[in-house]
């Protein structure tokens, strides 16, 4: 438990008789970037807001930083910063002055404004009224609001929504920033595993209130190791043939054996061997599943 | 007490360039200028009536007292009430009040206090200015005999009264305000309460001091009855403060409780 951030274990969350969350058991190492995925209506943001006790969960399912967050409530909202589906922002007040009330709530220096204003890149509009700001400027101020307390773990609840490309780029390099030279934990939720993929160090993907996969980034890019699609005629006893010659035959289909692709030599080799055994090989090629196609696979499935 | 004084000051700083702080200000600055101006301009027809100056100053006070008390004072509290609340409703900040490393009692506290503060500056101003523009009348009309009576007793009396008359109201609304993001609602149940009240304190009834919205018409009702025989002796704690306190009190910690399971979904 204690190199975890955050920790669920066995998590369940109803609204009445609607199951939001089930036996949900999150393992955020501390450190990490989690990729947090699913499509929408998965139960991300729910669970992010259980992880900021705005959903009260049943005691002993849910530990920030091996502390129990009912009973340590004030203490784990100390050390975390967030950001939930629109940022909360005052409309009447200018974006310095929604962060100069977020440093009053939080007794930290006025000064701490400014300074996140620039990081954000929104010190020319700091005194311009919130409620005039773009999708993308109340974005990144609502990142500003969850940076300005210097807090251990960040949780990020779909933080590029609305950004355009550049935006985009800059958040992705700020989470790196912070995770890799500041030592922060970051949870971000996305319904885009492309977005994830380029920062996450690991990933969790949910649908439907459960926990479908959860590794690091390199076991979810195992999963989608690549495959060797081979049409062949006479299918049983082909593949028997190559069961027999010590190939692990991965799937099989009435038309197409798959097989581990390992290299082109041995494709080549597999090709010729069959050949020479009175088999026709009508076609032989590589595929892979890409990220995007194995979480769509991953979440279709539940 | 750190986190209810650090909160509190949040609320000011939210709320510093509202219409629900200078509705604070403006409404006793509009509403004893206007009664000013009157006993001003209508100089030559209040003097005709040689008023004393104990009774020249229950005309002028009561002019204010009476706008305030019976009419504007519940509308005030609603609309105070409603205020405090709707900040966060119309920003859908509450997720982010309730991430705050804070407990909820000192956030909830806090906006309740800040429209208690709110209702206080307000009522102050009223008694003030009531008092201060007397004196500046005196100045601008030399016949007038304001500066015979000191009517700070009758303004910190009826004004206290009137105070702490409305926390009744006041808690009331606040709960209404806070489950309900809507203006309407709380407006509309606090319409028909304060036109309730207002008839069934007219009326007399027996129980009219059980409707929180008829606790400051009640409570100004006394002041001026007794006005007229000795104002400096008229109690502060009868029945409908009482009533409003108590009012105040259950309906602020049913509010907490409301806190405590409000679901930020």
């Amino acid at each position: 438990m204690g190199n975890y951030a955050i920790e669920t274990v066995g998590l369940n969350f109803n609204f009445g008789n609607q199951v939001i969350v089930k036996d949900l058991s999150l393992q955020v190492p501390k450190g990490s970037i989690y990729g947090f995925l699913g499509p929408n209506g998965a139960g991300k943001t729910t669970t992010i807001k259980i992880l900021l006790n705005l959903l009260k969960s049943p005691s002993d399912q849910v530990f920030i930083f091996g502390k129990e967050i009912n009973s340590n409530r004030i203490a784990t909202l100390k050390r975390i910063g967030a950001l939930v589906e629109q940022p909360a922002i005052y409309g009447h007040l200018t974006g310095k002055e929604n962060l100069i009330n977020r440093c009053i709530l939080l007794g930290i220096k006025k000064t701490k404004a400014d300074e996140m204003l620039s990081l954000v890149g929104l010190a020319e509009a700091a005194n311009k009224k919130a409620n005039k700001y773009s999708l993308g400027m109340k974005q990144r101020l609502g990142i500003a609001q969850a940076l300005i307390s210097d807090p251990e773990l960040l949780l990020l609840d779909e933080p590029t929504n609305g950004l355009d490309p550049n935006g985009i780029i800059e958040v992705r390099n700020l989470m790196i920033d912070l995770a890799t030279k500041h030592q922060k934990t970051i949870l971000v939720s996305s319904h885009l595993l492309a977005e994830i993929e380029r920062t996450a160090t690991h990933v969790g993907i949910i649908n439907k209130g459960q926990l479908l996969f959860q590794g690091t980034i390199n076991e979810l890019h195992l999963l989608s190791k690549p495959m060797l699609e081979i049409e062949v005629d006479k299918i049983e006893s082909a593949s028997s043939f190559l069961t027999k010659s010590g190939y692990e035959i991965a799937a099989k289909t009435d038309r197409v054996i798959t097989v581990p692709f390992t290299s082109a030599q041995k494709s080549g080799e597999l090709n010729t061997l069959l050949i020479q055994n009175g088999f026709t090989v009508s076609s032989l090629y590589q595929q892979r599943k890409d990220l995007e196609n194995l979480f769509l696979d991953i979440t279709k499935t539940n | 007490m750190r986190a209810l004084y650090i909160s509190l000051v949040s609320e000011f700083y939210k709320s510093r360039k509202t219409l629900a702080f200078w509705a604070a200000i403006l409404l006793p600055v509009i509403v004893c200028g206007l009664i000013t101006f009157g006993f001003y301009s209508g100089s030559e027809k209040i003097l005709a009536r040689h008023y004393p100056p104990m009774m020249l100053w229950g005309n002028y006070i009561g002019a204010a007292l009476g706008v305030m008390g019976l009419l504007v004072m519940p509308f005030y509290v609603i609309f105070m009430a409603f205020s405090v609340n709707n900040i966060e409703h119309k920003n859908d900040t509450w997720k982010m009040l309730f991430a705050q490393p804070l407990n909820k009692f000192s956030i909830y506290a806090a906006k309740y206090l800040y429209a208690v503060f709110l209702i206080l500056i307000c009522l102050f101003l009223f008694a003030t200015l009531t008092y201060g523009f007397g004196y500046l009348l005196q100045v601008l009309v030399p016949e007038y005999n304001f500066n015979q009576y000191n009517p700070s007793s009758i303004l910190i009396n009826s004004y206290t009264k009137l105070f702490l008359s409305s926390f009744g109201i006041l808690s009331l609304q606040f709960i209404l305000s806070l489950l309900w993001g809507d203006f309407l609602k709380p407006m509309g149940i606090g319409f028909v309460g304060t036109i309730m009240g207002i008839i069934t304190a007219n009326v007399g009834w027996k129980y009219a001091y059980l409707n929180p919205y008829s606790l400051p018409t009640l409570a100004l009702r006394i002041t001026k009855v007794s006005k007229n025989t000795d104002p400096l002796e008229f109690p502060i704690f009868t029945q409908e403060i009482w009533t409003s306190l108590i009012y105040a009190i259950i309906l602020f910690i049913i509010g907490y409780f409301i806190v405590t399971k409000k679901s930020i979904k």
